[in-house]
């Protein structure tokens, strides 16, 4: 009887996302261009998905987009975060609201934004040529060695505020007798860390790790809007991919398998991160 | 666990039920192509229809023309209802495919030339051939070949810049060469009249500490215009069409693309073009043009409205210029969107007569005066400064036969294939070599596929 009551909601689940991620398997195992006949091809379009050099190349992309989209984020927000907690400051909401604002902006408008900052006349290097380190300057989205490290940094940006707020919001809710105790014996500062704060906010961390991770699997927009790709194809990653094949190149089935695989890989660490995370509380 | 095996359950008898359903593009597959065997050409007597059209004119002076042409349509013809949906050119292009693959689509639609678009329409059998309509209203007249090609597919869509008519455009493009007066004079360079003079004068102003040739190519396109510019010097104006057109024929690996891609990167390591090109907007670049940083700027006629207005009489346009100073025109070049007829649309003949009347010479004024480049009758039109040069250009061009094709039409593919290999082309990631190896790589596989 019980699954009567679920019935209205897995309908609505089932309409909006089981029937189109089916269907988008279905698809992959075709080869289709969107308009005429599609005809069956097994694995072929996942064959060609591990054998296409330009694609293994974007799905190493996107992992080194996780570190910098979750692994910098986190390790940048456990410092600021455990700062913000334990230096107790006045206006913390005041910081709280500046640290988490760049998650508030569409992140469209984030990528027009950082794409000005990295034009060759753009706000860094005028920022380096004015403090005397004009010779670095570059044009940070078209050199081959920046691209992908600008553009992560980026991510790094407007990550860092959502998991020092997650982190925050944990370290609060740790009994402060925990540190009391801990002062009693005797502990610093990192000691502190180590023992009390770190532990206790495993949950956070790992609810923040899987948050950030799909962020980095699943960039479109950034990469879309700062370089397409380039320069070369030292940017792309496979949304991207996912996006030129289906509305670009006409090649859906390959688009879907693409797809396909970038949803299994995001659910596989996912499920890694929510493992490793729940160990730790039971 | 009960509730997860029953949404794997659940998930999995969906599963089946939608693989038994259907093959993707199975509801839209068996459309025979389409004919047409007579045709009426009246259209105030086709009684009163409704004309569904989407078109892409949403800026500026495309915008303009547009509602004007409009306009006078339906004072001419009020039998005939115009439905007008304007989109941008991207939001176009994505949502063109679903609706054409519908059960009503528009009747008439503004459909890129390209294999990726047009190509693909052509071969699913939603687009009708316009030969009939052509020879009823004379279209074959008011356009020459050269500008046809870019309209024209085989009935299966394999061949194309040959076969039926599939699409009429209003107006043409060409790349040439925007040179800034005043830089040009203070470096005491006069504008150049062969391609000789002109490479001469890039290192005369790179002596004199200007840009000579700017360039933004975050987007990777861009460059495609410049090394076609190069490529029309060094390579016979036939094999660009034969390889933009995707055709079994000429390869890549010629010694005249070597030396065209060669040239290229002659001219960044001389320093000719502005530092960070690689990683510049298109559009700042040029902005930074038209306010005086580099000499030249390599690009289409779509950026003369913007460049008259921001320079006056400061700026002038010029072909690409030859071996000599009369050489036969080679520019790459071709037509804005073409206005196609969709095989199911009801009023076939109104739509044709459409079509009709927003391409001819009375509709050719009106786009001049709206700051576009008409296709027809481009020289017979008023224009001063800046307009009157890509007016000139143009129609020298078009007359000359000396039109040749976007090198990114070759394939599906090729925008991106092309565009990243010159991008690494220009950062000397790749040599000439392997730059031409990369890009024939992908037209011998389409070649291979195709037929």
């Amino acid at each position: 009887m019980a699954y009567l009551y679920l019935l209205p909601a897995f309908l609505v689940y089932a309409a909006f996302l089981l029937y189109p991620l089916v269907r988008a398997v279905q698809i992959s195992f075709y080869d289709w261009d969107g308009l005429t006949l599609a005809s069956w091809v097994g694995f072929q379009n996942y064959a060609d998905v591990l054998a296409d050099e330009g694609l293994r190349a974007a799905f190493g992309h996107a992992l080194v987009l996780i570190g910098f989209f979750a692994v910098l984020p986190t390790v940048v927000g456990l410092v600021l975060a455990s700062i913000l907690n334990r230096a107790r400051v006045r206006g913390l909401p005041f910081f709280r609201t500046v640290v988490f604002l760049p998650q508030v902006i569409a992140m469209v408008v984030v990528a027009v934004a950082w794409r000005r900052i990295f034009a060759p006349d753009g706000g860094l290097n005028s920022l380096l040529d004015a403090v005397g380190l004009g010779s670095l300057g570059r044009a940070w989205l078209g050199d081959y060695g920046t691209a992908l490290p600008a553009i992560g940094f980026v991510g790094t940006w407007f990550e860092t505020g959502l998991v020092t707020i997650l982190l925050l919001a944990g370290m609060g809710r740790i009994n402060p007798e925990l540190y009391e105790a801990a002062r009693l014996d005797g502990a610093g500062p990192v000691r502190e860390f180590l023992a009390v704060t770190l532990p206790s906010v495993r949950g956070e961390i790992s609810v923040a790790l899987t948050l950030t991770v799909i962020a980095a699997l699943r960039t479109f927009d950034l990469v879309y809007v700062t370089t397409r790709g380039g320069p070369g194809t030292t940017t792309s990653v496979p949304s991207y991919e996912v996006y030129n094949r289906a509305f670009q190149l006409g090649q859906v089935g390959s688009a879907a398998a693409i797809g396909v695989c970038l949803t299994v890989l995001i659910f596989a660490i996912s499920f890694v991160i929510t493992r490793i995370g729940d160990r730790g509380d039971s | 666990m009960t509730r997860s095996r029953l949404a794997t359950l659940t998930a999995g008898a969906l599963g089946v039920v939608v693989l038994a359903a259907c093959t993707p593009g199975s509801n839209t597959a068996s459309t025979p192509a389409p004919t047409v065997s007579s045709v009426n050409t009246d259209a105030a007597k086709l009684g009163n229809v409704t004309l569904t059209i989407w078109d892409q004119e949403v800026r500026g002076g495309q915008a303009a023309q547009m509602q004007k042409l409009n306009d006078e349509f339906q004072k001419a013809y009020p039998n005939i209802k115009i439905k007008r949906v304007s989109r941008s050119f991207d939001d176009l292009k994505t949502t063109l495919r679903l609706a054409l693959s519908g059960n009503e689509p528009p009747d008439v639609v503004e459909a890129n030339n390209g294999r990726s678009d047009m190509g693909e329409f052509v071969k699913a059998g939603q687009l009708l051939p316009l030969d009939k309509w052509a020879e009823a209203y004379g279209w074959n007249e008011r356009y020459p070949a050269s500008v046809r090609q870019y309209v024209s597919y085989s009935p299966d869509g394999k061949t194309f810049g040959e076969g039926n008519l599939y699409g009429l455009p209003q107006v043409g493009e060409v790349v040439g060469i925007y040179y800034d007066k005043k830089v040009l004079a203070d470096a005491g360079v006069t504008a150049p009249t062969t391609w000789a003079d002109f490479e001469t004068s890039l290192a005369t102003l790179k002596g004199k500490n200007q840009v000579p040739l700017m360039l933004g190519n975050l987007e990777k396109w861009p460059a495609i215009h410049v090394f076609g510019t190069i490529q029309g010097r060094t390579t016979p104006a036939d094999q660009i069409r034969e390889l933009a057109f995707g055709r079994q024929g000429p390869t890549w690996n010629t010694p005249e693309n070597t030396k065209a891609a060669q040239t290229l990167v002659d001219w960044v390591d001389k320093g000719y073009l502005n530092p960070g090109f690689n990683g510049e907007d298109y559009d700042p670049a040029w902005q930074a043009f038209s306010k005086g940083t580099g000499a030249y700027l390599i690009a289409g006629t779509w950026l003369q409205a913007d460049l008259q207005k921001a320079m006056g009489e400061n700026v002038g346009f010029m072909l690409p210029p030859g071996d000599t100073a009369d050489a036969k025109p080679v520019a790459t070049g071709g037509t804005g969107l073409p206005f196609s007829i969709t095989s199911k649309s009801k009023n076939p003949d109104a739509a044709a007569a459409y079509i009709n009347f927003i391409t001819n010479a009375k509709a050719s004024a009106v786009l001049a005066t709206t700051g576009n480049l008409p296709l027809a009758d481009t020289a017979e039109q008023q224009s001063a400064g800046l307009q009157k040069d890509v007016f000139t250009s143009f129609a020298k061009a078009v007359d000359g036969d000396g039109l040749v094709p976007y090198l990114d039409y070759a394939t599906p593919t090729m925008p991106d294939t092309l565009g990243a290999a010159l991008q690494d082309l220009l950062a000397k990631k790749a040599t000439p070599e392997q730059f031409l190896a990369t890009v024939e790589k992908d037209r011998s596989a389409f070649v291979a596929k195709n037929g």
